[in-house]
């Protein structure tokens, strides 16, 4: 329906086009050198007045009428049904909702359901057939205008080029509203935690069980919301997962630059570049189906006891897919340090390793400390790896055989219910993702800005 | 400027030469560099050891899920179950107990079978699923009915387990799925010949199930079909027109540098926190449906984005500036200039890195389980609203499962998944080596 009336929309475009480049060459009397601008111009001139304003009443049109329908509706309901609480009222309108798209209802429909339910289509076939009227007028006048202004002085190159200019600043702002857009949507959502739980529980408190009670009376209704466990626990895994990458990465990326045969380090680069690529699930597959059950093993052979999900597991599987963010930033920053400092080193008779470890290592390290905080903020931000391989107990233990959770998988298991949406439950995810969001960025900026200052160094 | 520190050594003693000293340490320093070669080459085998085992480990999981087990029942399609009173009416047919039918087959098979304990045993060997494709071989051809046929009907997932050798027949019969009399039969049709292994078709052309030997990916590859389209469609124009502001026309001022560290700092934002967005702003705030592959391709486009512009930008400056000059000296708009010549100069680059974006976001799965696209969908979504599920978390919901069958399948489906997103990317690699220009 709504996707023939833009199918519609775009044909009148295409015709508006060949009206206005015809209309053009008319005013011109056939030459075009008469014209301000090029016929074309003219044409998308037509076109965007034919589509651009139909466009946009049809987007702002089809974004309200479904609230506007369901108000008019629940205004019509008998008077006992429009009274009942907001919740209430919002389930009766979801009965609605699939009574008029002929799904189920979960319970038998009453007659004043039935007849809402008819109000509702007749209310939207009145609507859909009242914006087809709408948007086609608009976008014939829109054509019949045009027809009108164009003429060999109208300069619609320059109005052309100003719609087309705006779109560009426009899509250029979205990277700014997805910001913005995340920092109110946590912010706003953990003010209203931190009203029900104070901030510095959260920051500071030792203990973290989310369950909120069903009712006020049950053991432990409480909940406790201190996220030092959920803290301590994804510092464990990112932690364990940096001895893992850091040394393998930053020896691939030396062992690449510095001996690798051209012909090798062709081959090698991409292959090593091939975990960037796998898909985190998969890796979380193969930490929870695979290495979790053999570090189990193994553990019980040495008579240690392993839990089944085990930090180990999460941060081992997690260095494997970070050994590349580090392989490639370091490999970067080490073909950075300019050919001469290696020259003077084996020119006063260094070997190969004296010069990586003296002299290109402290030549790169700022870099190389960036290309790491780098990688550690995205192992914090890590999700399905932990979620699937670690474990959900908030679990205040630096002992990586243990399990232990994150913020990442507590975000997860918090919103993946079903319950209402104000609960500090699911508001405690929220301010959970403004840490990680904050935390993150902290690095983020500092990595960027060390990684800068140090390219800059040598330029 | 750091100071190259000097080669080791003491400083020289007066009665020593120089060659002395050197060459006295010259077997520990080589020694020393022999190591530190070795150390890059087992990390970079370590790392590339990673890479093969994961895919072994995988491909070894995985490819058995691609066959599936059939057995041979004889079925006879009886006129008295199916269509008692003769009219062939298409309701009576819908309704009618096609189990029945598959019941009676097993039984022909194994007569000896007694009991209702026994019964029900037997009958568990052929999936539920069977008595659908009974019903649908009937609406296709109504003049089965009556007839015999010696069908090969979908084996239970136990059965399939059992075959494939993932059963540990030693094991006691109560920690085991499969009953001792259960192996006995399925033994008696091995030799037989009345079980086989065929292609699992059902695997591309089944959504959900909670049964293992009826559960496809179709489902999980449609969702992720429009949610990525959803997400090219936004995200490819969008990029673009942001690339090529920032590059050719933006003013070099506050607000442009505010753009700039904005991409760059959405890069480097963990993709959960894109899903909180998306569940706060799209389904919180706009009302839209939760699970629909609509909303799931505006988060994942939100995400591709920064990706998109970083290499929009960085395909756009290859394009060498006496382009640009010649084309404004030949009395071009700034607009033609870019849309007659740069743009089109930097278009492979473009696409190329919007690939990578788009294979990027096929693999994501942690911003999706925010807006629900984790739920339990049977049906194969149609359409941009309907509630589905994408590939990596159709993943992620079967390596939940404790049945052996659906390890195998959700290692199939990581095989697929792998499958398309070598093949996104070696078109990447492809657009890459045909139409890069070097300037």
């Amino acid at each position: 329906m709504q996707s023939f009336l833009l199918l519609a929309l775009i044909l009148l475009s295409i015709g508006g086009y060949t009206l206005g480049r015809k209309r053009a060459v008319a005013v011109a009397g056939g030459h075009i050198r008469n014209l301000h601008s090029l016929p074309s111009f003219y044409g998308s001139y037509a076109a965007l007045w034919c589509g651009l304003p139909a466009l946009i009443v049809f987007a702002v049109w089809a974004t309200l009428q479904p609230g506007i329908i369901i108000d008019l509706v629940v205004a019509g309901l008998p008077p006992e049904l429009r009274d009942l609480p907001p919740d209430r009222l919002n389930l009766l309108v979801n009965d609605l909702k699939n009574l008029v798209s002929g799904n189920i209802v979960s319970s038998t429909p009453d007659p004043a359901m039935l007849a809402a339910a008819d109000r509702y289509r007749n209310l939207q076939v009145i609507g859909n057939a009242s914006l087809w009227v709408v948007v086609m007028t608009l976008a014939i006048a829109g054509v019949a205008y045009a027809w009108r202004a164009i003429s060999p002085t109208l300069r619609a190159r320059n109005r052309v080029e100003r719609v087309v200019d705006l779109f560009l600043i426009a899509s250029s702002t979205v990277a700014i509203f997805t910001t913005v857009g995340i920092v109110l949507s946590v912010v706003f959502e953990s003010i209203l935690f931190f009203r029900q739980v104070p901030i510095t529980e959260f920051l500071f408190g030792l203990q973290w069980s989310p369950q909120t009670a069903l009712r006020a009376d049950q053991v432990g209704s409480s909940g406790a919301f201190g996220s030092v466990p959920l803290f301590a626990g994804t510092l464990l895994i990112s932690g364990i997962a940096m001895v893992v990458a850091v040394p393998i990465g930053l020896m691939s990326a030396l062992f690449l630059s510095e001996y690798a045969t051209p012909k090798f380090r062709a081959v090698a680069k991409p292959a090593l570049e091939i975990l960037a690529g796998i898909p985190t699930v998969v890796y979380g597959f193969f930490a929870a189906l695979t290495v979790a059950p053999l570090i189990r093993e193994i553990g019980a052979a040495m008579g240690l006891h392993v839990a089944s999900e085990s930090a180990l597991a999460a941060g081992l599987v997690m260095g494997i897919m970070i050994i590349p963010f580090v392989s490639s930033l370091s490999d970067d920053v080490i073909n950075a340090v300019p050919q001469s400092m290696r020259d003077g080193s084996y020119a006063l008779g260094a070997t190969k390793s004296e010069t990586i470890q003296r002299v290109l290592l402290p030549a790169a390290l700022p870099g190389i400390v960036g290309s790491i905080l780098l990688a550690v903020s995205r192992a914090i931000g890590e999700t399905m790896i932990v979620v699937m391989a670690a474990g959900l107990s908030a679990n205040l233990t630096a002992n990586p055989l243990e399990a232990v959770t994150t913020v990442t998988v507590q975000i997860v298991t918090l919103l993946t219910g079903d319950q209402e949406f104000d609960s500090p439950k699911t508001l405690a995810a929220f301010a959970l993702g403004l840490m990680l969001f904050v935390v993150t960025l902290i690095l983020n900026i500092i990595a960027l800005h060390v990684v800068r200052k140090y390219r800059e160094q040598y330029e | 400027m750091n100071k190259p520190t000097p080669a080791a050594g003491a400083p020289a003693p007066l009665n020593r030469d120089i060659k002395t000293i050197v060459n006295a340490g010259l077997k520990r320093r080589h020694a020393a560099e022999r190591h530190f070669r070795w150390y890059g080459l087992i990390a970079i085998s370590l790392g590339l050891a990673f890479v093969v085992l994961m895919f072994a480990n995988i491909i070894g999981k995985g490819y058995p899920a691609f066959w599936q087990t059939y057995i041979q029942v004889p079925i006879q399609f009886d006129a008295a179950v199916l269509d008692p009173d003769g009219k062939r009416d298409p309701q009576t047919l819908a309704n009618a107990d096609y189990a029945a039918l598959v019941r009676a087959g097993m039984r022909q098979l194994f007569p000896n079978a007694q009991g209702r304990l026994e019964l029900r045993a037997l009958y568990g060997l052929v999936s539920s699923d069977a008595a659908h494709e009974l019903h649908r071989r009937v609406l296709q051809t109504p003049a089965l009915i009556g007839a015999e046929q010696e069908l090969w009907l979908l084996a239970s997932a136990n059965v399939d387990t059992l075959v494939k050798g993932n059963i540990d027949r030693a094991l006691d019969e109560s920690e085991r799925p499969i009953k001792d009399n259960q192996i006995e039969w399925v033994n008696k049709l091995q030799a037989a010949g009345k079980i086989e292994k065929q292609f699992n078709a059902i695997l591309f052309s089944n959504g959900d199930s909670r049964e293992p030997e009826q559960a496809g990916i179709r489902g999980a590859l449609m969702g992720s079909f429009y949610t990525l389209l959803v997400t090219f469609l936004l995200s490819f124009p969008i990029g673009a027109a942001t690339a090529v502001y920032l590059e050719e026309f933006a003013p070099k001022n506050r607000w442009t540098d505010l753009i700039e560290v904005n991409i760059n700092n959405l890069a480097a934002v963990p993709s959960i926190v894109f899903g909180l967005l998306g569940l706060a702003v799209f389904i919180n705030f706009f009302g839209l449906p939760r699970s629909a592959p609509l909303v799931g391709g505006l988060v994942l486009s939100l995400m591709t984005l920064p990706v998109i512009i970083i290499a929009g930008r960085a395909a756009l400056t290859s394009v060498p500036p006496s382009i640009r000059e010649a084309a404004l000296g030949m009395g071009a708009s700034k607009l033609q200039m870019v849309g007659h010549h740069v743009l089109p100069l930097a278009m492979p680059g473009m696409l190329t890195g919007s690939i990578i974006g788009m294979a990027r976001a096929l693999g994501e799965s942690a911003p999706l389980l925010m807006i629900g696209m984790v739920a339990f969908i049977v049906d194969v979504p149609k359409s941009f609203m309907d509630p589905s599920t994408v590939l990596p978390v159709q993943i992620y919901l079967w390596s939940d499962l404790p049945e052996r069958a659906f390890v195998e399948r959700t290692s199939a489906a990581i095989m697929v998944l792998l499958a398309f997103m070598i093949l996104m990317n070696g078109l990447a690699i492809l657009l890459r080596k045909r139409f890069e220009r070097r300037w």
